[in-house]
């Protein structure tokens, strides 16, 4: 029987490296991406949690994240192509238009 | 067993969750990050999740994962030769400090609390897609209505921000 907190410690190392990757990474896809990598570890936290302390919110939740992150992707993506139809980039420290 | 399957799939998908971070070509980017989504779905099933395993399976790999690939093949992006935030020796700072906090926080932490109504051999007689269904459409209607409207609202924004600019639009 695989014990609870090693479930948490997956899905810790998974929020960290998700967490580097927004912050350190300069393409604005690749940033996407680790938010995926981010919402992932939160589900298995979810589940997991879900399993062992056997009540189905957990699965609910989970469900309604994975029904989030699709919109943010659909919005997010749809906001690198305008971005990059002006700039001809997706790299996140180039972008500065709102900046004044 | 199950232990044999739960360290074969949290060490391929923490190696894949690095190669996502790591490499340089967003494609192969994207592929570790179709393999992080597959591993974490066998997660799933290890949790008795087999309706999650699913939905992950289909909306995140075919769904989300391909939105991304099109994005990518669309853009057709040249591999930079810088692939660092510009300001990244700062924020790496801060990330440790987050990641700190975040493992004292999970130390602290008891992992254990009441327990629900859904133990395992309950779940187990009818199958998981019939609790979730059955807690989804009785206890959860709001919410569930709730991220109807957002999905249809994430569509429209999307496509309102995505469209070409017509002729009439570029009179500026």
């Amino acid at each position: 029987m695989v014990p609870l907190s090693a479930y948490v410690a997956v899905s810790a190392i998974l929020f960290a490296t998700g967490l580097i990757g927004v912050l350190v990474r300069r393409n604005f896809i690749i940033v996407l991406m680790s938010v995926e990598i981010m919402l992932n570890a939160a589900n298995i936290n979810l589940v997991a949690f879900s399993h062992y302390l056997e009540s189905m919110a957990g699965q609910i939740v989970a469900l309604f994240v994975i029904a989030i992150a699709a919109g943010e992707a659909a919005v997010g993506l749809a906001i690198i192509i305008v971005v990059f139809r002006g700039r001809l980039s997706t790299n996140v420290d180039e972008m500065n238009l709102l900046k004044w | 067993m199950a232990l044999f399957f739960f360290v074969y799939f949290s060490l391929v998908s923490i190696a894949a969750g690095l190669l996502t971070v790591a490499l340089r070509n967003p494609v192969h980017c994207g592929l570790a990050l179709l393999t992080l989504l597959l591993h974490v779905a066998g997660l799933f099933v290890l949790l008795n999740a087999e309706f999650l395993f699913a939905v992950q399976v289909i909306v995140y790999a075919g769904a989300i994962l391909v939105l991304y690939l099109f994005v990518l093949m669309l853009l057709n992006l040249k591999t930079d030769e810088r692939y660092l935030h510009s300001r990244y020796a700062v924020i790496l700072f801060a990330a440790a400090a987050v990641c700190g906090e975040l493992l004292i926080l999970l130390l602290r932490s008891p992992y254990a609390g009441a327990k629900g109504d859904a133990p395992a051999e309950v779940v187990l007689k009818d199958g998981d897609s019939y609790a979730v269904g059955i807690k989804m459409f009785s206890d959860y209607l709001l919410p569930f209505e709730i991220v109807g409207v957002f999905l249809l609202g994430a569509i429209i924004g999307a496509i309102v921000l995505a469209k070409t600019p017509t002729s009439a639009d570029a009179e500026e």
